[in-house]
């Protein structure tokens, strides 16, 4: 059985690392309660709220915290009719967040998950390792035994070529959660009682060409270098598909940041994370996924983007196009989400003129 | 998968001697050594006669069986480090497990000793999963399994070819890595096991390593030897050259190579300093070797993992032959192994 840590008594950290360069993006749609337990380590930085639902409910905010909430209401006014492309009654609507971030840095964070420990015992300050993750470089040509060999006590070990060893900078930093894993309905269904206990300690890069499943309860990236790509799909009311909203944003991700040469690294740092969501539930919302993903997987595994396409707004609209031709033909709804890709890159342009191409 | 649940029949336990002395070694080793069979293959260049403890089942060779087997001439392939190369030819059983003589068993962060044999046939028994990452590792152990978003078609995996496994105390670094943290000591014990995509290069140690013999016995290729190759592991790099073939020979054919568990201890030899002092031709060697394996295509006519190693040769010799006559040696030794392996395994 593993716990979450006890933070009280932990000291607000005044050096907080990146403190105005980072917003901590949290989607909602009951409570903020869980933020009293990550106090010591989040209260520092700036929070966007996004506020999922009923826009006439308050969410209450702890005492304290730096934040911005933003409502259906709020998105629907900012964003006029491109508000369509942000999901409703979703967590995929979080993505709203990332548009109206000022900052170099977003960590993005679900109202479920808890501190969780290190096998001594010690809170884990999930945001501080992120931060060390983005700050340091990538690894993604050729694979480091060692795993991650910027780590105090790390390093490349022999055999690894000395070109390759400045790395290339970190986009995404995807952490992971002890507790109740991240599993698909039917393995849910399968194993109820399953809960991840193993804390591997190590962070690694994931090499280039490889896809992996990215979970948005526990992640950051930098906004500079791979924003525009995290935009996390039409999911939801209306929409025939949920639970996937993450993992089409960290394909699209993953592609743009090969393409660009940029890092996605994995790893640390745990969450401890409190509550398993109705399998049954969940399985409505995957179905289509879980046989539509045979298809969308060789999709991004064979996408090639354009030697013209330099920024990642040009790489995701060009994607968005291959999915428009490609993925079509499987379901009208990958038609609808790739003039919603065009319409987040429109979107994200208009909020951020400075990072235009 | 414990020590009970392994057929011992099917594991071979490699040794190549390059310290005469394997008394401390052995013992050391011999609570998870027991029932298996040993092959000690003694470094021709080795002069003293080598001191084995009582209570093994072990099978010998030195200079002379060696040359018995594959002639005096082609002795030679299986100098130093590579002596263990030899072990592998003669071999009869499914699978190798083989350890360098300078490391012991590793204790866990519970305090246990390391069962670093069944580690490896558990890793070699399992399936491997290059096609797409799994955020959670190895999804067929204990407590864990295949992520939301991982593609179904792809949880049954592929055949794993060898598991790679690391080393606390002192790491299996370059010479002037080691020189420049001469206190650095690898403290660091990562619970996981994990299997390299398909694609990613990785430098492969001999330190610590099993693989399937029946599956991809002849990619395991005693080839690269830099120029004044020695007797400590900064001053050679064939396991890393090795390492690259598997792998792409693995990817090749379609099955999987895994990293991580199990620990060894590896304990103090050899000077990182010393080391320096000797060209570091390796570091030269890795650099062309980059992309040759990264753009490198074997025909899809390569099927066997005889075939694929003989084409790979040939490819090195077209490509990379003129850069360094390293690269025309590791060919060649290449095509030979090849022949050996054969000729010794047909009769098998």
């Amino acid at each position: 059985m593993v716990e979450p840590a006890n933070t009280v008594g932990i000291p607000l950290n005044h050096r907080a690392l990146l403190k105005d360069e980072l917003d901590i993006v949290i989607p909602t749609i009951r409570n903020l309660d869980f933020l009293e337990m990550w106090r010591p380590f989040l209260q520092p930085y700036h929070l966007i709220i996004v506020q999922d639902g009923d826009p006439s409910k308050t969410i209450a905010v702890p005492e304290g915290f730096d934040y911005e909430l933003y409502n259906r209401n709020d998105i629907n006014r900012i964003l006029g009719p491109k508000a369509s492309c942000i999901s409703f009654k979703d967590s995929a609507c979080r993505c709203f967040g990332y548009m109206v971030s000022k900052k170099k840095y977003i960590f993005t964070i679900d109202d479920d998950c808890f501190v969780a420990k290190d096998p001594s015992g010690k809170a884990v300050n999930a945001l501080e390792q992120h931060i060390k993750n983005l700050l340091c470089p990538s690894s993604p040509f050729f694979f480091n035994t060692l795993y991650d060999p910027y780590r105090e006590g790390a390093d490349f070990v022999r055999g690894y070529p000395f070109s390759l060893r400045e790395g290339v900078s970190t986009a995404v930093s995807h952490g992971l959660w002890l507790n109740i894993p991240d599993y698909d309905a039917p393995t849910q269904l399968v194993k109820p009682k399953e809960r991840n206990t193993r804390y591997v300690d190590a962070v690694m890069t994931i090499p280039k060409g490889t896809l992996f499943p990215m979970c948005g309860m526990n992640l950051a990236f930098d906004r500079d270098l791979i924003g525009p790509a995290m935009y996390f799909g039409l999911m939801g009311d209306g929409q025939p598909i949920g639970r996937y909203d993450d993992m089409w944003a960290g394909w699209c991700v993953k592609v743009i940041c090969d393409h660009l040469g940029l890092g996605v690294k994995t790893g640390l740092p745990y969450i401890y994370h409190s509550k398993a969501s109705n399998p049954f539930v969940n399985l409505k919302k995957e179905y289509k996924g879980i046989f539509w993903q045979e298809d969308i997987i060789p999709f991004f595994q064979s996408a090639k983007l354009s030697k013209e396409a330099v920024t990642v707004q040009q790489c995701y609209l060009e994607l968005s196009k291959m999915v428009k031709e490609k993925l079509s033909p499987i379901d009208p709804y990958f038609d609808k989400l790739a003039d919603a890709m065009v319409t987040w890159i429109e979107a994200w342009d208009e909020l951020n003129p400075a990072t235009k191409a | 998968m414990s020590s009970s649940e392994i057929n011992k029949n099917e594991v071979d336990i490699v040794i190549g001697a390059l310290n005469a002395d394997l008394t401390q070694f052995l013992n050391s080793w011999r609570p998870f050594f027991t029932g298996f069979h040993l092959i000690i293959v003694k470094d021709p260049e080795l002069k003293e006669d080598l001191n084995i403890p009582e209570g093994f089942d072990v099978d010998i060779y030195s200079k002379p069986d060696m040359e018995k087997v594959v002639g005096a001439s082609n002795a030679t392939m299986f100098s130093g480090y590579s002596c263990r190369y030899f072990g592998y030819l003669v071999s009869k059983k499914k699978y190798i497990v083989s350890i360098d003589d300078d490391c012991v068993p590793a204790k866990d962060p519970k305090g246990l000793l390391v069962d670093a044999v069944s580690q490896h046939v558990s890793n070699l028994e399992n399936p491997a999963t290059p096609l797409f990452f799994n955020t959670l590792y190895d999804p067929y152990c204990e407590g864990a399994d295949f992520v939301r978003g991982y593609p179904f078609s792809l949880r049954s995996g592929v055949p794993c070819a060898a598991s790679c496994g690391l080393w606390l105390n002192l790491a299996d670094l370059d010479a002037p890595t080691q020189a420049l943290k001469t206190e650095q000591r690898n403290t660091s014990y990562v619970d996981a096991v994990m299997t390299v995509p398909l694609k990613a290069m990785l430098p492969v140690s001999g330190i610590n390593i099993a693989f399937n013999r029946e599956l991809v016995g002849p990619a395991l290729v005693p080839a690269l030897r830099i120029a004044g190759e020695g007797k400590v592991r900064w001053e050679t790099l064939e396991d890393v050259w090795c390492g690259m073939c598997l792998k792409h020979i693995s990817d090749h054919l379609g099955y999987g190579v895994k990293t991580g568990l199990p620990y060894v201890w590896r304990n103090e030899r050899g000077d990182a300093v010393e080391s320096l002092r000797k060209k570091w031709e390796g570091m030269k060697l890795m650099e062309k070797s980059v992309p040759f394996f990264d753009s490198l295509k074997l025909p899809e006519s390569a099927r066997t993992v005889e075939d694929c190693v003989v084409e790979l040769a040939k490819a090195v010799k077209e490509q990379l032959g003129s850069d360094d006559p390293a690269f025309t040696q590791a060919a060649d030794a290449m095509v030979k192994w090849v022949q050996l392996w054969k000729s010794v395994n047909s009769s098998g």
